[in-house]
């Protein structure tokens, strides 16, 4: 489904991704570990297509397309979403308005007619119970004064509802108490089908007890240093980042 | 003779001495503008004496006058002896079908989401007997008539109903109010009048009627609107459709009169030609709008969204009479390319516990420069006045400017006086979560200014706020990045 060869990204002349090679079939769930600063976000920035970062070297393809040659939105329409580690408020458009507008577009893309107001709040009450996300939360000002578990939760929503087959979550479980972690990852574990792919991005170990990985990748200096089932990630929340970079050098 | 007739006496006399005639029969007037001017377009209106003698008076103010420049808007010097001040409404040829319009021009409809019928009414296309707008129209009068509503073009309520215009033109905006109001004043083409008989709640938002009476009123308007004891009115000016005009500058005056506890909602929607990328035949929209609220628990609401001309200059304003009487204002004020807006509003509370609420919304994008003016002023009398201002800037792009002016000036220490600002960027971060979600940028821009524009959106009427909103994201289509 995705494959990333020798990808290097740079923003503003500084090189943050030295050569990533990752392949992710559907189905699976990739977890990306790493301590700050190793190239994690970036990762999943330079996969949604954030224009500050600037490719210099290597692909991106996914479903047999050329990712890097494609515009944000348009990797979205083909089913790629990013969960924002910080999700953007947008004053006075809510969560409802912003999600019709994004799946009408989607249909739009795929030659579909617009969704019709009932059969899109049915799927929205559908959807909600999945991720356990309050109606009057939907109706408020996209992110405006949400909690940082309300944030998340209202990512996951809008995963649920446009039914992405990669998703990317970026340090979706930052900020999140247990409660919310675990909401959360339930979402994401009911929403995970054998034609879709999760590569979960995170510095701690404990998402991952919520949503198990079949391979754990180690990101560091903008390289995967490692790889390995997701016993790898109990050996790393044990022995610390400092192990691998250690192994690394030597 | 009083002494204004004498001056007056003299200065047509002069123009005699230099033997300059004006043909009557004539479709236009000359260029420029003198007394005898004034005196030809009272004629060929065939208004009363009490009129013409208003006008003179508001003519010799102008000429008494200095235009303004205390704005901050940029524009060459206007020749006001180079314009034409009256010409007869022409009859254009209709085009049969829209296929003869314009293909640019109904692209820009559609976008709008104008119906087919309003489209062809726009564009003068004859329409057809269903659609008969001259029925609908005459439908809307015949209901409104039963209320005792009137609701006409200026030049019928000077004939119809002098008594009533006679009393209240100039009651609000004065002939020597500023220099474009006593330029108006000594000059208006036409314009509506509209009253409202005590008691009565006018059942129609007069929009609809106004949309398909509102061709050729021409560049110096003038409207007035007159709300009795206990009334209630929602009234809209303009139109979403772009509009062009041969006349660069206009100087409109609107005046609202509310008696107690008569409420008077004014919405205008302002789409003129803002002219090209160097901002070259551009509309001059300086306007002068007033409301009194005369009467005791009065209140006049102005909501305007502006996104055309090259520059506007219009401050719509409430006159806090009676006590507590409220006053509001919401705008947006749109500027892209080369577009320069100063505009704002002015409360002024004199009776006790009156209110005002005002919320501005500029979005400033190209090389536009968009300023809010407001004026809160509580003067002596003002017991528990309370005003609350909030102004928000977006900018769109590193070239344009927003600027804001508040005028606070408090003379009763029981006021409340409250102001917020914010100046705001539509962010990348902002159009990034919309595209990653499979919006384009064209889209995610107008869904950012929508919502910002929101509050203000919220009180023009339903079928307007769409058209409004479409609009909103026409005029800025272009300028993202």
């Amino acid at each position: 489904m995705l494959k990333i060869k020798d990808l290097h990204a740079s923003i503003d002349g500084k090189e943050i991704l030295k050569g990533i090679n990752l392949e992710v079939k559907a189905g699976e769930v990739h977890a990306i570990m790493g301590p700050n600063g190793s190239g994690k976000s970036t990762l999943a920035s330079v996969l949604a297509g954030r224009e500050d970062y600037e490719v210099t070297q290597g692909s991106i393809t996914y479903k047999d397309q050329d990712v890097l040659e494609l515009a944000p939105e348009e990797r979205a329409r083909e089913g790629i979403f990013l969960a924002f580690q910080y999700p953007v408020e947008i004053p006075g458009v809510s969560t409802t308005n912003f999600l019709k507008t994004a799946i009408n577009q989607i249909r739009e893309h795929k030659g579909l007619e617009a969704l019709d107001a009932v059969s899109f709040l049915k799927e929205m009450k559908t959807k909600m119970k999945l991720v356990d996300i309050d109606q009057a939360l939907l109706s408020r000002s996209l992110n405006e004064g949400f909690s940082g578990g309300e944030k998340k939760r209202n990512e996951i929503f809008q995963m649920a509802m446009l039914e992405p087959t990669l998703s990317i979550l970026d340090e979706t479980d930052s900020g999140l108490d247990i409660d919310a972690l675990r909401i959360v990852s339930d979402g994401v574990n009911k929403l995970k089908t054998k034609d879709n792919a999760t590569i979960v991005v995170t510095h701690y170990q404990r998402l991952l007890e919520y949503i198990v990985p079949d391979y754990v990748h180690v990101l560091y200096n903008g390289r995967i240093v490692k790889s390995g089932t997701k016993e790898l990630a109990l050996e790393l929340e044990e022995k610390g980042y400092d192990w691998v970079k250690e192994e690394k050098v030597a | 003779m009083s002494k204004d007739n004498q001056i007056l006496e003299e200065f047509t006399s002069k123009e005699y001495e230099h033997g300059w005639n004006i043909d009557m029969e004539a479709d236009q007037a000359p260029k420029g503008l003198s007394e005898e001017i004034v005196r030809f377009i009272s004629a060929k209106k065939e208004e009363p004496e009490w009129l013409l003698e208003w006008r003179l008076k508001a003519y010799e103010k102008w000429t008494q006058m200095e235009e303004p420049n205390w704005a901050n808007v940029e524009f060459p010097k206007i020749n006001y002896q180079d314009i034409i001040y009256y010409s007869a409404p022409k009859q254009k040829a209709k085009p049969k079908s829209l296929d003869e319009v314009d293909p640019e021009m109904l692209e820009t409809f559609k976008k709008l989401g104008i119906s087919l019928e309003e489209q062809k009414r726009l564009t003068g296309v004859a329409v057809d007997a269903v659609f008969d707008s001259v029925s609908v129209a005459t439908t809307f009068k015949d209901k409104l008539g039963e209320l005792g509503i009137i609701f006409c073009s200026f030049s019928e309520a000077v004939k119809n109903h002098p008594e009533l215009v006679k009393k209240y033109i100039g009651s609000v905006v004065p002939v020597n109010d500023n220099y474009f109001a006593a330029l108006n004043s000594a000059v208006f083409s036409d314009g509506s009048f509209c009253y409202i008989p005590k008691g009565v709640r006018c059942p129609m938002e007069l929009s609809t009627y106004f949309r398909i009476n509102a061709a050729n009123t021409g560049q110096f308007e003038r409207t007035l609107i007159v709300a009795e004891e206990g009334s209630y009115v929602s009234y809209l000016e303009g139109c979403t459709a772009p509009q062009r005009d041969e006349n660069q500058l206009h100087a409109a005056v609107v005046e609202i009169y509310a008696k107690a506890d008569a409420e008077v909602k004014y919405s205008t929607v302002q789409n003129w030609y803002p002219g090209d990328e160097n901002g070259k035949g551009g509309i001059y929209n300086f306007v002068t709008k007033r409301g009194i609220c005369a009467g005791d628990r009065s209140k006049i609401s102005w909501t305007q969204v502006e996104t055309g001309s090259a520059i506007t200059w219009k401050y719509p304003s409430c006159i806090l009479k009676g006590d507590d009487s409220v006053g509001e204002f919401y705008s947006v004020a749109v500027t892209n390319k080369m577009q320069q807006a100063d505009t704002g509003t002015k409360m002024i509370h004199i009776g006790k516990n009156t209110r005002s609420r005002v919320v501005s919304k500029g979005v400033s994008a190209g090389k536009s420069q968009n300023s809010y003016r407001g004026q809160v002023k509580i003067m002596k009398r003002a017991e528990n006045a309370r005003n609350f201002s909030q102004c928000d800037s977006l900018l769109m792009g590193n070239l344009c400017g927003a600027h804001t002016f508040p005028y606070i000036d408090i003379e009763n220490s029981t006021a409340q006086v409250e102001h917020e600002a914010t100046t705001s960027k539509i962010g990348e971060d902002q159009i990034f979560y919309c595209t990653q979600r499979g919006i384009d940028e064209e889209s995610a821009t107008a869904l950012i200014i929508n919502g910002y524009c929101k509050e203000v959106l919220n009180q023009l009427p339903m079928e307007f706020a769409v058209e409004a909103q479409k609009l909103l994201a026409l005029t800025l289509e272009g300028s993202v990045g």
